[in-house]
């Protein structure tokens, strides 16, 4: 029964085994990036880079339809050119950051739109949507698997700055210009690991494996460390619950991941010990000193 | 570190003026700050004495005059803000918290050592809070906070430190503690500036002092500085911008 369940699919099926392979790899990136995004109270700044990508590939996908090459191209582009714009007008101007993004990622939509509309739509630009997880080939899963590699090196390197930043960006400024160096590549891990989500699971809804996890893990632990693992465990866990739900009701594989995160974020809001509902409602008793 | 009196000043002022868009906060300021000086800077509200320290801070471009550092990299002071801006909601422990103060020797990836974990200790010591190290900073009280940004400055071992309104809203007892840390300090011939209210506080413990109503008022012994038609004249500061002011022909 249990194997029947939660083998067997995996064992039989080799677009199973890719999938699985492939949500791994998306979590790696993908917990870390979606943790410091919310620390850095960044979450909707994910989502605005999800709108940003989304012209870009489809540039790309105008240019010479399902390519890999072309979408990932197209999309970095337009991720890194507005995260960049944005974060430049930001330290360059009275603008703060949230202002310059908007502006960048509305004039990269737009942008989008009116050539797209100089073509007219097709049906294929579904996967660039909503992405196709049960059928990753080759060279997709070794391109998520190099952006899984590239971000935790990259973030290993930048972690202190980055955590510096985060905690009380006046000092580290008065200490050292690795501040917005460290922010910059920090963006362009945000937009590498949404390109790389956008091929499983569509631009739109790459950045649920980021926030959704990253979110959650905040309900169960209070260490910086430990939220790190735990966003990419969930992320990890909500990837294989997500194909297997998929796999057994026949739901489209994207939607069924992101959603069983968001169960599990809803059942932490709720149960989280760190500052959950039920917790804050019905404390523990408290201690003498 | 023994450095005679006659040393190059730790800062030199010519004609200094700061401010926002055009509006001077720091009016032609000139002076010198000597080596090892424990200097307050009073004044009313809106006097210029935070945009002063930005300015000594490289974070405001002069709009005219200019400081000189005497050769230190802004980034090599140690700069404690109003009301410093730390994410208090950020899951970080005290301890890892002192540490930052050890980024000029570790920088990005130096390791933390045996010898500065002893430091790092010491500095907890110093301000009171041992037995905090693994505490999250969003668990300590606002004195409790300062101390924590207190060690961290001990642990950046400046030779010249800004402080910004340090004392406000803390107990008599921390007050008193981390004065002891600013003497000692200034026992080390450290340039310490440091803007203060409470003025009973800065006779008692400041041997000069600058008294800024956006132009210097006075600067000198602190007695003089201090003096009650030297503050009637700092309190008679107009706080208002003049959007049709003229510019400035000095």
């Amino acid at each position: 029964m249990f194997t029947d369940i939660f083998i067997a699919p995996f064992v039989e099926f080799e677009f199973m085994q890719r999938a699985l392979v492939g949500v791994f790899a998306l979590a790696l990136g993908a917990g870390p990036v979606g943790a410091f995004l919310m620390l850095r109270r960044m979450s909707l700044t994910g989502d605005a880079m999800a709108h940003a990508i989304l012209p870009g590939a489809a540039i790309g996908f105008l240019v010479s339809g399902l390519d890999l090459f072309a979408l990932t191209i197209g999309g970095l582009a337009a991720g890194l050119l507005v995260a960049v714009g944005a974060g430049v007008v930001a330290r360059a101007t009275e603008l703060k950051e949230d202002a310059s993004l908007a502006a960048f990622y509305l004039i990269s939509l737009a942008l989008g739109v009116l050539i797209l509309s100089l073509k007219g739509s097709n049906v294929d630009l579904l996967h660039v949507l909503f992405g196709t997880v049960l059928g990753l080939d080759d060279p997709t899963l070794l391109l998520v698997a190099g952006i899984a590699t590239l971000t935790l090196v990259t973030l290993a390197v930048i972690w202190r700055p980055l955590v510096l930043e985060c905690v009380d960006p006046a000092f580290l400024s008065s200490v050292s210009r690795a501040g917005a160096l460290a922010h910059i590549a920090f963006l362009a891990m945000v937009v590498l690991n949404l390109v790389g989500g956008f091929h499983a699971l569509g631009t739109l809804l790459s950045v649920g494996l980021m926030m959704l996890p990253a979110a959650t893990a905040r309900f169960w632990v209070r260490d910086l460390t430990a939220l790190v693992v735990c966003a990419t465990a969930i992320a990890f866990v909500s990837g294989v619950v997500g194909l297997l739900v998929s796999y057994h009701l026949g739901a489209p594989s994207g939607p069924a991941i992101i959603l069983v995160a968001g169960v599990a974020y809803l059942f932490s809001v709720v149960l989280g010990p760190a500052g959950g509902i039920l917790a804050r409602r019905w404390p523990r008793r408290h201690l003498e000193a | 570190m023994s450095a005679a009196p006659g040393d190059a000043p730790a800062l030199r002022f010519r004609n200094l003026t700061l401010g926002y868009e055009r509006h001077p906060a720091v009016h032609h300021l000139s002076g010198e700050v000597e080596t090892g000086a424990l200097l307050a800077i009073c004044g009313p509200n809106g006097a210029g004495k935070s945009t002063l320290l930005r300015g000594i801070m490289g974070q405001l471009r002069p709009l005219g005059g200019s400081i000189e550092r005497a050769g230190v990299d802004p980034r090599d002071i140690a700069y404690l803000p109003q009301g410093a801006q730390v994410d208090r909601s950020f899951p970080i422990s005290v301890y890892d918290m002192v540490c930052m103060g050890l980024w000029r020797s570790a920088g990005l990836f130096g390791g933390i050592g045996r010898k500065d974990r002893e430091k790092v200790r010491a500095a907890l010591a110093a301000v009171g809070l041992e037995g905090f190290e693994c505490r999250p900073i969003g668990t300590l009280s606002g004195g409790q906070m300062q101390r924590t940004l207190f060690a961290r400055l001990l642990l950046q071992d400046a030779r010249l430190i800004l402080l910004d309104e340090p004392f406000n809203a803390l107990d008599a007892k921390t007050i008193a503690d981390l004065l002891d840390l600013v003497r000692r300090w200034h026992g080390e011939r450290r340039t310490i500036l440091a803007v203060l209210h409470d003025f009973d506080l800065v006779r008692a413990h400041f041997p000069q002092t600058l008294l800024l109503a956006r132009s210097p008022v006075a600067w000198g012994a602190t007695a003089e500085t201090l003096a009650p038609d030297n503050l009637l004249k700092a309190r008679r500061m107009g706080e208002a911008w003049h959007d049709d002011a003229p510019a400035c022909a000095a």
